[in-house]
């Protein structure tokens, strides 16, 4: 799907319909459908697609949101859910014909509860809020994606976020015990408890990742987890990505279970430093940036074998973080990728796939190639512990061309890591962004399960439509076939 | 191997037409768990062998009927291991019923849940298709999370035939230590210890007694036995104690008295329930041997914010899982029906109509 070029026009008539029906419950400021008020709704961090919502909702009481939904269903109004807006798929795109609501009042740490390592909290609470509040009790929320600083919860939830520290603590999913949502109908179900598993179903994990199709989050409590007492990093620079890859590969085959481990490309460390100066080597092939925390008997003991690794592996060079200080520097750094991204190219689009771990140098060397065949740049992050990569396509929109390019040659990397037996998304979600890969990625009978997953929770279908999970119809007319997993495409196949 | 596939796929799709049941089993070993059994036997256990095994990319990924010992060799012989830490029950135990069962050992708590290391699935659904979800890399955000939905769901949703999971390294030390302890002490000790950096990795208070297994780093291990202090068990005698408690071999567990399980909030205080208690999990779970009703214990259960399970009991006319709130019931009726159009798979092993 390519960006929209044109928004749908409204239909006045049925705005006005349906913003009188919201204000039979809710205050004037709550309900905005003139175009200046509406227009900052019209896209997430996926800044390419825009479309203005018909209305947008801000409720403010779990008794409003229940409200609204039952509205919206009575009236099979549309309804796209959006906490912080940070997202880089679309999940949070609005419909021209549809409702947005915004969790964005939401922002209520509601309870935290040391002794049993949980805080409730509202889904428009910031996710490194949440860390921030705990910080005194020596907990943290752990799920950290690198916009923590202003991405909710809700959000975190829809998507079931990641970031660097996932490979030893997890997504969301294994960082909450429990969600209140509000169906479509406009019921509030209680999803998993206080305690660690609950009867039936495994819902919670079904609800996470969701992308914001089976149900609106309104509360949500979270895992608290013991802040580690002290964390050192090595970066160790090679010049040879191929070599990287094999270190990661040798960190683990250790016995190592880092708490971060991230690789990034000559391209990326270069537009890092001239942008946050976080010390990365700029005239190597790849930079690994390797985590341990724990005690500092632990960090010390294993800091100094993953050095050892390093320099075996082939490291042309390894430094480890001297204080805190560098440490939380040789983050920023790599936190600050995109945003350096942003700096040196007027556009940049972020894909998201993950692959598995051992075929990091094929894909940066198949990305090489097709940087020539699109004539554009690219830059790599790679989670390297667990094989979620984040190539940086740059651009600039404003050439005529340049982004269906740009498209083109991310779906080609969605669809290379495929090919090595992986996934197109790791943790930003499938959203409007990657709709169509998910007709290479899911055979038919599969794309069905999913939606009668959907129909059970929505017989029909106005929370998210038109995001995460494509139509057999959309698949046909996109003309992309099943690559199954691991295996390599059959050209010679007959496409639908 | 494509063939029994085909069988199995063909045997689905013919109880569908004439909806009659099908019983999906592996070794059988969680029989007793759940409710009773119904139809006709649809067996997993020719469908096994381990397909892929990536001790770098710390996945395994092996058919359902694969005896969860086979599994577990291979993964210790790399220095891995299932961090979740499955109960057998038995000596056939395969990998499709430990993921139906969804039942994790005493590192759960500490290390995650079944369902947190599967990272995906194979199945054959009620109109017999094959199905895969997930996949074999832990970040994955495509669709739907069906590979965990199936997790624990007794095979009411469909038949797994491949499971993909992740493996964690085996701890290099590892110290078990016993200390006296009462109680509403042992509960308070443990929840404390939980929200400090310790490398515990196991918990079980029983008539005073409370046992505490650390597991990491040999210099993590050594400062926190020195920081909690008690005895430190033999550890030929540890690991046969973990392990009794994990298969239930231990004698607490012995008897006709039914068995209840409950999972509540940590923290809460000693239940004030009839019968025989044996708490794991850092307060988390608790094992009750009583003939009490079914209604207290489950009341007790849901006022300490979780529910219970008739674990191992022969009546179980009142059903053996907690009954769930009507809305939530209705979304699982409905998730059946998605899955399981003609109510043939496992019917009654978890709720009267699923």
């Amino acid at each position: 799907m390519g960006a929209v070029a044109e928004q749908v026009p409204v239909d006045l008539a049925r705005q006005r319909e349906v913003a009188a029906a919201l204000r039979a419950f809710l205050p004037e400021s709550s309900v905005l459908y003139d175009h200046e008020d509406v227009k900052p709704y019209e896209c997430d961090g996926l800044t390419a697609y825009r479309q203005v919502p018909m209305v947008v909702a801000l409720p403010e009481t779990e008794d409003q949101v229940c409200r609204i939904l039952r509205t919206c269903h009575r009236m099979r109004v549309p309804v796209v859910a959006r906490g912080a807006g940070t997202g880089l798929s679309g999940g949070a795109l609005p419909l021209g014909n549809g409702v947005l609501l915004s969790l964005a009042k939401f922002t209520r740490i509601v309870a935290i509860d040391a002794r049993a390592r949980t805080a409730r909290v509202q889904p428009g609470v910031r996710n490194l809020a949440i860390s921030d509040a705990v910080a005194p009790l020596g907990l943290y929320y752990a799920p950290d994606p690198s916009s923590q600083l202003a991405c909710s919860i809700g959000g975190n939830v829809a998507e079931n976020s990641g970031g660097i520290h996932c490979l030893k603590y997890g997504l969301t999913v294994h960082n909450i015990l429990k969600l209140r949502i509000v169906t479509i109908e406009g019921d509030i179900v209680e999803i998993g408890s206080e305690a660690l598993d609950s009867a039936g179903y495994d819902l919670l994990a079904l609800m996470t990742g969701s992308e914001g199709l089976l149900g609106v989050t309104i509360e949500v409590t979270v895992r608290l987890l013991p802040k580690p007492e002290y964390a050192q990093v090595v970066m160790a620079a090679f010049d040879d990505i191929e070599k990287a890859g094999q270190a990661v590969a040798n960190v683990i085959a250790a016995g190592i279970i880092p708490s971060g481990f991230e690789m990034m490309d000559q391209a990326a460390t270069r537009a890092v430093e001239d942008y946050a100066r976080a010390g990365y080597r700029t005239d190597v092939a790849a930079v690994l940036l390797c985590e341990s925390d724990g005690t500092q008997e632990e960090v010390a003991g294993e800091i100094r074998r993953v050095q050892d690794v390093m320099e075996k592996s082939g490291a042309v060079q390894t430094e480890v973080s001297r204080d805190e200080a560098q440490r939380l520097r040789f983050w920023a750094g790599r936190k600050a990728a995109f945003p350096a991204a942003g700096a040196i190219s007027p556009d940049y689009y972020c894909m998201d796939g993950t692959i598995p771990r051992k075929h990091i140098g094929t894909v940066l060397r198949r990305i090489v190639q097709l940087e020539d065949k699109y004539g554009l740049r690219c830059a790599n992050v790679f989670h390297a512990g667990d094989g979620n990569l984040h190539p940086l396509i740059l651009y600039d929109a404003n050439r005529p061309g340049e982004l269906a390019r740009t498209e083109a040659f991310g779906a080609e990397i969605l669809e290379l890591c495929l090919e090595v037996g992986g996934t197109i998304t790791g943790e930003h979600g499938v959203g409007v962004e990657k709709i169509n890969q998910m007709c290479a990625q899911f055979k038919p009978a599969e794309l069905e399960t999913f939606h009668a997953v959907k129909h059970a929770f929505d017989e029909h279908g106005l929370l998210n439509p038109g995001k995460a999970v494509p139509t057999l119809h959309r698949c046909a007319e996109f003309g992309r076939m099943h690559v199954h997993a691991g295996r390599n495409k059959f050209p010679d196949l007959p496409r639908f | 191997m494509q063939e029994i596939i085909e069988n199995l796929s063909r045997t689905i799709r013919e109880a569908a037409a004439r909806k009659r049941a099908l019983c999906i089993r592996g070794g059988g070993t969680k029989d007793f768990y759940g409710g009773a059994i119904h139809g006709d036997k649809l067996s997993t256990a020719g469908y096994r062998g381990i397909v892929d095994y990536e001790p770098t990319e710390l996945v395994i990924t092996a058919r359902a009927g694969t005896p969860l010992a086979e599994i577990e060799a291979a993964l210790r012989e790399k220095g891995q291991m299932l961090a979740f830490e499955p109960p057998h029950f038995g000596e056939g135990a395969t990998l499709g019923g430990c993921v139906a069962a969804g039942l994790s050992g005493p590192r759960r708590p500490y290390a995650g849940a079944v369902r947190d290391f599967v990272l995906g699935v194979r199945v054959i659904d009620g109109k017999g298709d094959h199905l895969r979800f997930g996949g074999q890399v832990m970040k994955n955000v495509a669709g739907y999370d069906v590979s965990r939905l199936m997790t624990g769901s007794l095979g009411t949703l469909g038949a797994l035939t491949e499971i993909s999971l992740k493996v964690l390294p085996v701890p290099a030390a590892e110290t078990t230590l016993r200390l006296k302890r009462t109680e509403t002490e042992a509960i308070a000790a443990m929840n404390e210890w939980a929200g400090k950096p310790l490398p515990i990795t196991a918990t079980t208070f029983r008539n005073g007694d409370l046992g505490v297994r650390l597991s990491g780093a040999r210099s993590a291990v050594e400062a926190a036995t020195k920081k909690l202090g008690g005895a430190v068990v033999d550890p030929v005698e540890a690991a046969r104690f973990w392990t009794s408690i994990r298969e239930q071999a231990d004698p607490f567990f012995s008897g006709d008295t039914p068995l209840w399980r409950l999972s509540v909030k940590p923290t809460t205080p000693p239940l004030d329930l009839s019968g025989d208690q044996l708490i794991e999990w850092s307060g988390a779970l608790r094992w009750l041997k009583s003939g009490a009703d079914a209604k207290s214990i489950r009341d007790a259960a849901v006022r300490a914010g979780g529910h219970a399970t008739l674990f191992r009991g022969r009546d179980k006319s009142s059903g053996a899982f907690q009954p769930l709130a009507p809305e939530l019931m209705k979304l699982h009726n409905n998730l059946k029906r998605a899955f399981d159009p003609a109510g043939i798979f496992n019917p009654g092993r978890l709720y009267p109509d699923l």
